[in-house]
């Protein structure tokens, strides 16, 4: 795996994406769109997330193993997301009903 | 004993007897740095469920302590981490070409911007203590309706950045060490694994920012 060595060129393009994405995030806070808020910012996030591990973390260019392990990692957390919140976020979407209560 | 001597002088530099070859090397060192960030993900991933869990319990009082949060040290911080991460991939270039003296200036400059990142936090910090803002017996609250609720959040948010400006600490001196052993020449085009590897750290620290920063910062501000 002697790595053939990247541009500087990529990672200039790469950290200027990465200041652009910082700007526009914080630009686009300060618009009132509700719930979009939220969206808008944690897509951008994720986006920021990604450019730094395919390029700064060079997964993009590591082995499958390596690439296998990442994928791992990101879909636990997952698990314990997706999880935890179906729980929290759907309590009191049904009543209780009355055969519980007694 | 001939051939051994023969097999030394072709023994790439760094490379321990355990392994073929070099790539074979490099790849077990970067599974296990991936296998050690992967636990470190599930670790802030567990302060990223619990702050999304109170912030759905309490809308209003997150919303009313989002005010408090500092907007502008909050986006300079990313900026500058955002750079150090681009000089930290610089310096990992650098020493790949065997470069010495730039690896060096990179690492310098990283940890720089590391330390500007510590001392900005700082600065928040000490904002937050002058108002009341840190939990305990001291806070204090200016809508009293959401005395406890404003208090969980504040802690959320002192666990949460305290926790990353650890790991910034523990950074800075992973490079610290980097530069002492850069200077006494221990790395090479051949063999600069740990200048990789934290590298890795390093990134990963900033993914971490990437995502608290519009978390704890960004949203609810405009509500």
């Amino acid at each position: 795996m002697t790595h053939q060595v990247v541009s500087v060129k990529t990672y200039a393009l790469v950290f200027a994406a990465l200041i652009a994405l910082t700007i526009t995030t914080v630009a686009v806070s300060k618009l009132e769109l509700g719930e979009y808020n939220f969206v808008c910012a944690l897509t951008i996030a994720v986006i920021k997330g990604t450019l730094v591990v395919m390029f700064f973390m060079d997964v993009r260019r590591s082995s499958s193993m390596t690439k296998l392990f990442v994928g791992a990692g990101l879909f636990w957390l997952a698990i314990m997301l997706v999880f935890l919140l179906s729980d929290y976020l759907s309590r009191g979407w049904l009543p209780i009903p009355k055969w519980w209560v007694g | 004993m001939a051939d051994s001597e023969v097999a030394l002088a072709a023994h790439p530099p760094g490379l321990q007897h355990h392994f073929d070859n070099s790539a074979q090397q490099l790849e077990a060192s970067t599974l296990g740095m991936w296998m050690f960030l992967v636990t470190e993900i599930m670790f802030f991933g567990g302060m990223f469920a619990s702050y999304t869990i109170y912030r759905n319990l309490y809308p209003e009082a997150f919303a009313s302590t989002s005010h408090f949060m500092n907007v502008t040290i909050g986006a300079i911080n990313t900026g500058v981490l955002i750079c150090s991460s681009f000089t930290m991939v610089l310096s990992v270039r650098s020493v790949q070409l065997g470069q010495k003296k730039t690896t060096i200036t990179f690492l310098t400059l990283t940890l720089l911007l590391g330390l500007v990142f510590l001392v900005l936090k700082f600065v928040e910090y000490h904002e937050k203590w002058v108002d009341h803002h840190i939990p305990g017996p001291g806070f204090q609250y200016a809508d009293p309706r959401y005395f406890h609720q404003a208090q969980i959040l504040f802690y959320l948010y002192f666990a949460m950045t305290g926790l990353h400006a650890l790991h910034m600490i523990v950074g800075a001196g992973l490079i610290i060490t980097l530069i002492v052993m850069t200077a006494r020449n221990r790395f090479s085009a051949e063999w600069n694994t740990p200048v990789e590897m934290i590298g890795l750290y390093w990134h990963f620290v900033d993914i971490v920012w990437i995502f608290l920063f519009p978390l704890l910062y960004l949203i609810g501000h405009t509500s």
